[in-house]
């Protein structure tokens, strides 16, 4: 427990020397909110097994939200990405009170559906601005007196926001409440039998799921200054099973290490491609760019034949086996 | 509000248009649902196969449509074999939830490949001669290539019906999903049943593909939005009963086609609204058993 708490305090010091270290906050920051949404989605599929299909709902409805908050009523920066929490809250309630009442492949199913719904419905309401989304939303000052105009402030206040979910996750996980989801996800028909309410146990861990993925959703909205209909998307929430699946199911620090690696790909992939261009020669590569949803169907398809672990799952699985022998 | 008797029928007939597409996507699902236990998200992808397929014979071998209604679904067939073979077979005994993600990867991976060499604008197919034009019934005017995918499509269904509920190998189906262990054990050759169950649900899909190609715009994005209305049908529905199944794509394209009439905005969240009816009234689904 103590080397896994020094490996998370050297993360974050990490990350807090970041931008000295050349990074660009922005992106950082960006990275930040995904570690943050795949991480609540993980708390969902990977403790208590529910998989959810709609978390783009909750991401890019919040993302809404905050942004209208901030823009057009002219409220703090706090105030905005409240109410955008709150949001992916109250839709976490709706969608997990529907979708609870039908058990696995259905689940999926529904949380689709009713993710698509909102997506419709984000593309006809007057408040997202349909195509364009929610432009130039300002960043105003945090308490009316911290001014986030500034990249490295705004840094440091989103790396305390997230660095305060995460740990919000870490404790849920650990607490006798993440237990009984475990012991849920594990063997439902014995959790009723030893007398637990497993549709509210289900419900509330929708709920601080949802609600945390608003949270990102707010505060990529208020870093990045806009909010779009990708975000609402359906292949957002593709994206977040993705990261979740790459760095690992049911771990701690595999949504952190799958976010990276996903988002880094989408951003770097066009250039990946030039390289591989120049060293091999072979013209297909340069197209690459162009060709994402291509990659990620790809490492789809390879992580869930080869590697269901992840990449933090199979170092787990690593260390475990060494110190075994 | 006013509505002219003829525009009212005219919506109905496209209502029943999705609603047939809607039934067969359902149908096939359902089926390979029962036997594999996956769910095909790559549905939605083997469709735009279907009606792709047919522009890019009819573009590049000049091959009519006719034909392709017969190769395409049995090309895509083949294909989904394919996919089974190398792909599914391994995830059988695994969580549903990885049936659902290897085949969201396989989706995307068709759809990239397309959107490649395609882009994402449409493609314009048009339909054959012999179905062009349109009938006046007196009361309407009716285009005769939509009545023609109602009725063949209506065929389809009822043959797939007749097939797995009242044939010899229907009969090995349904008792494959009830129990295929005890199947195996007298004899029959389940994981060939299942391959072909799945190239079977597949052809179905790009059946409904190359129907769809003269009346929905072709791109490689078209499954897309239609594979998440078809999963909304299959929650309505429940994947129990194939008929249950047919009758809960018609309906619901109907009602969709009505809500174009009386509520235009609503008309593309109808579908995810009944949905949410049905959940809190019937969670089981229209025609699902409840556990």
């Amino acid at each position: 427990m103590n080397k896994k708490l020094l490996g998370y305090g050297l993360l974050l010091l990490a990350l807090i020397a970041a931008p000295f270290l050349g990074a660009y906050p922005v992106f950082v920051m960006k990275l930040l909110c995904f570690a943050l949404f795949a991480s609540a989605f993980n708390l969902l599929l990977g403790y208590a097994g529910l998989l959810s299909f709609g978390h783009a709902a909750f991401l890019g409805g919040s993302a809404y939200v905050a942004g209208h908050v901030i823009k057009i009523w002219h409220m703090t920066p706090e105030v905005g990405l409240i109410c955008g929490t709150l949001t992916g809250a109250f839709l976490g309630w709706v969608f997990g009170v529907l979708a609870i009442r039908r058990q696995g492949i259905y689940f999926a199913m529904i949380t689709l559906a009713l993710a698509q719904m909102l997506f419709f419905l984000c593309l006809q309401a007057p408040f997202t601005g349909g195509e364009d989304g929610l432009q130039s939303v300002p960043r105003g000052k945090l308490f009316g007196v911290i001014d986030l105009a500034n990249d490295l402030t705004m840094y440091y206040v989103a790396l305390g926001i997230v660095a305060i979910a995460f740990a919000v996750i870490v404790r849920t996980i650990h607490s006798p409440f993440g237990q009984v989801l475990k012991g849920i996800k594990e063997n439902e028909p014995r959790a009723i039998s030893l007398g637990y309410d497993t549709h509210r146990f289900k419900l509330l861990a929708f709920v601080i799921s949802a609600a945390l993925s608003g949270l990102a959703g707010s505060l990529k909205t208020l870093v990045l200054g806009f909010a779009s209909l990708s975000d609402v998307h359906w292949t957002a929430s593709g994206g977040v099973i993705l990261m979740t699946l790459v760095g690992g199911l049911g771990t701690l620090s595999g949504p952190l290490v799958g976010s990276a690696v996903v988002v880094l790909l989408e951003n770097k992939i066009g250039e990946m491609g030039n390289g591989l261009f120049r060293l091999s020669g072979i013209e297909w590569f340069r197209t690459l760019g162009e060709s994402v949803t291509m990659v990620t169907g790809l490492i789809f398809v390879i992580c869930v034949l080869l590697f269901r672990r992840g990449i933090m799952g199979e170092i787990i699985a690593l260390r475990d086996r060494m110190k075994r022998n | 509000m006013s509505i002219s008797l003829p525009a009212l029928l005219s919506q109905l007939l496209l209502g029943l248009v999705n609603g047939s597409f809607y039934a067969i996507l359902s149908l096939g699902l359902a089926v390979i649902f029962g036997l594999l236990n996956v769910i095909n998200f790559a549905h939605g992808a083997l469709f735009m196969m279907g009606a792709i397929v047919s522009w890019m014979a009819m573009n590049y071998f000049e091959v009519n449509y006719w034909v392709m209604l017969v190769a395409a679904p049995i090309l895509v067939g083949l294909f989904g074999i394919v996919i089974e073979r190398l792909f599914l077979r391994w995830i059988y005994k695994l969580d549903h939830l990885y049936g659902l993600l290897l085949t969201l990867g396989l989706t995307l991976l068709i759809e990239g490949v397309f959107r490649s060499v395609y882009g994402v604008s449409g493609l314009a197919y048009s339909a054959p001669e012999a179905l062009s034009g349109g009938t006046n019934l007196g009361f309407m005017f009716l285009p005769n290539y939509r009545a023609w995918v109602v009725v063949v499509s209506l065929i389809v269904c009822f043959v797939t019906w007749y097939a797995i509920e009242k044939t010899r190998l229907g009969a090995y189906l349904r008792a494959g999903t009830e129990n295929p262990r005890l199947v195996e054990a007298f004899g029959i050759n389940v994981p060939l049943m299942v391959t072909l169950t799945y190239g079977f649900g597949v052809a179905l899909a790009a059946f409904a593909g190359v129907l769809a190609a003269p009346v929905i715009q072709i791109s490689p994005l078209m499954g897309q939005n239609l594979i998440i209305v078809v999963f909304a049908v299959v929650v309505i529905g429940g994947m129990g009963s194939i008929m249950g199944a047919i009758l809960t794509g018609l309906g619901l394209g109907v009602i969709e086609g009505l809500t174009k009439v009386f509520y235009p905005e609503a008309s593309s969240t109808v579908v995810f609204v009944i949905m949410v009816i049905v959940l809190l009234i019937r969670p089981a689904g229209l025609f699902g058993k409840e556990k």
